[in-house]
């Protein structure tokens, strides 16, 4: 029982950060970005005795009208599952929070400090699982709306989201390759170090050993360079499952009013929007622990930081101070993937739902294939069949 | 009890709870549907609490996820009604899944042992994706090949089943 007080107290740091924080903080920064690309000044209306901070009291706004809000149920709707269904939507997004490490692994003495809830062998896997189950929250609220709009939208988020799981899982088995684990925090660690970017020519005898300038070329050993069309692929599918434009069909607002949610108002519609943006939360701190080295600063390992420090303030403060710098590397991964988001999300146009179909089973999913082989290819020429 | 043992009365009662559900659940479907889903999902709590990780994700990938979706699909779609079968259909229907059910409860009483077997440690890495995927590729990979090839023709079947013409 001694594992349980840090695993609540991790829980409700990473909570706290990505539910409390990250998620109405990005509310406003999309409005006040898609603000900025169309030329308008944005959110800046809601106030407390004149002062706006920027718009930034718009979040607060919205939670108070949200919640004052009356909780329709459309008639002849199906009442239990009406209301069940933003909370099968909510719930998974914020538990795969659980896997996602968002610090290293840090020996303070005696005690050891993991920084993830759970690090789950599995890890991965649990995510993929915990997200196909959101799949329901979705199909479930278009069908018990008794809503033809709403069924259709529900129609189009199940057959999209399906397929693009599918691509998902694919696209990242080159990365289980490449890093031989499927442990979020192994995989971190194994991007805590640095290749030679030309080390493959000593490897295969062109050079007998590289010249010194040719070894100072060196990359982070991150999931992004070792497998860049994985990343591309994972990100698009991600995007995809998140139903976040350009991949919104099962809302299209110009064809089906709002999609699957068209019958819900007040705090229901509430958790949809939410869970979407901490949604957008989860697939950046993802793809982060996945591509983007996780906490880990890029030519810093881990004992490098500690044994600069050690000899100013002693081990335990240097310890500390590295599970700080590296929770903040994290984060400010984060950011940028967040803002990555929001530059496709307001730049893109939607496609047609057969063209969103089309380049999850004609385009994605044979270039997922090829890349698992050539990855396995790459894999065998090096290592030479031997595991 | 332990935490392993309340986990697993817990889901199994759940299980068993929300199959009742699903059978008992005639008027609506997919309110059936989704107590299978959660059959489903209690059935991969008891495969984590057995140390079987591997089977409890892709049972919740797989069969959660990606199956009873397409069921709900389907149900939704095609919106069936209780009298879409004639009376005597449905009377031959209900006999058949009935000794159906018996038969394969009587199977299952047949294969249950009447002690429990002595309690084996585990091999570090049980029912991890490493162990299970080295049986699969060593010890068992003609029945996955030929599993890959019945699903492959499925797939085959299906796309020729789904177009109209075929050109």
């Amino acid at each position: 029982m001694e594992d349980l007080l840090p695993a609540i107290l991790k829980t409700l740091f990473i909570i706290a950060i990505a539910v409390g924080a990250f998620a109405p903080i990005i509310t406003w920064v999309e409005r006040k970005q898609s603000a900025v690309m169309q030329d308008r000044i944005g959110a800046n209306r809601a106030d407390i005795a004149g002062i706006t901070l920027l718009g930034l009291l718009h979040p607060l706004a919205d939670v108070l009208k949200l919640l004052t809000k009356e909780d329709v149920v459309p008639q002849g709707a199906n009442r239990f599952l009406h209301m069940l269904a933003p909370l099968i939507a909510a719930i998974p997004v914020i538990a795969s929070f659980a896997v996602i490490p968002y610090g290293g692994i840090y020996e303070f003495g005696e005690t050891t400090i993991n920084l993830v809830v759970a690090d789950l062998d599995w890890g991965i896997l649990y995510v993929f699982a915990i997200a196909s189950v959101a799949t329901y929250g979705t199909v479930i609220a278009g069908w018990a709306s008794n809503n033809n709009w709403s069924l259709l939208g529900s129609l189009r988020a199940s057959a999209q989201m399906i397929s693009y799981e599918v691509t998902m899982g694919l696209s990242i088995v080159g990365l289980f390759m490449a890093f031989q684990t499927l442990r979020l925090t192994d995989m971190a660690l194994a991007q805590d170090t640095t290749f030679r970017l030309l080390g493959f020519l000593e490897h295969f005898g062109l050079f007998q050993a590289l010249p010194a300038w040719l070894s100072w070329i060196q990359l982070p050993n991150w999931g992004l360079f070792l497998q860049p069309l994985g990343f591309l692929m994972f990100l698009t599918c991600v995007m995809a499952e998140n139903k976040r434009p350009p991949f919104d069909l099962p809302e299209a607002e110009s064809e089906l009013v709002a999609g699957y949610f068209t019958e819900y108002s007040g705090m229901r519609f509430g958790l949809f929007y939410m869970s979407e943006f901490i949604e957008v939360v989860v697939i950046a701190a993802l793809t982060t622990a996945l591509f983007l080295g996780g906490w880990a600063i890029p030519f810093l390992p881990q004992e490098t930081i500690i044994g600069a420090i050690t000899p100013v303030f002693g081990a335990g403060v240097a310890t500390g101070l590295c599970m700080v710098l590296h929770v903040l590397t994290f984060f400010s991964k984060v950011i940028v993937m967040i803002w990555l988001q929001m530059q496709i999300r307001w730049t893109l146009p939607r496609p047609r739902y057969d063209q969103v179909m089309d380049l999850c089973w004609k385009i994605m999913l044979p270039l997922s294939l090829a890349n698992i082989v050539v990855t396995a290819l790459v894999i065998l020429a090096i290592t030479g069949g031997k595991p | 009890m332990t935490a392993q043992a309340f986990f697993f009365y817990f889901a199994a009662a759940l299980a068993v709870i929300s199959a009742l559900g699903m059978v008992l659940n005639v008027r609506n479907t997919v309110a059936a549907a989704m107590s299978l889903v959660v059959t489903m999902i209690a059935l991969a709590v008891v495969y984590v609490v057995l140390e079987a990780h591997l089977v409890a994700a892709l049972q919740i990938m797989v069969y959660a996820g990606a199956i009873v979706v397409v069921f709900l699909f389907v149900v939704m779609l095609l919106n069936l009604r209780s009298d879409a079968f004639s009376a005597p259909r449905q009377r031959l229907l209900k006999a058949a899944g009935g000794l159906l059910a018996l038969g394969i409860t009587a199977s299952f009483l047949a294969l249950i042992p009447t002690a429990l077997p002595a309690v084996q440690e585990l091999p570090e890495g049980f029912g991890g994706y490493r162990a299970v995927g080295l049986e699969l590729f060593t010890r068992f990979v003609l029945a996955f090949e030929v599993s890959s090839l019945l699903l492959l023709a499925a797939m085959v079947g299906a796309v020729v089943l789904a177009k109209r013409r075929i050109d």
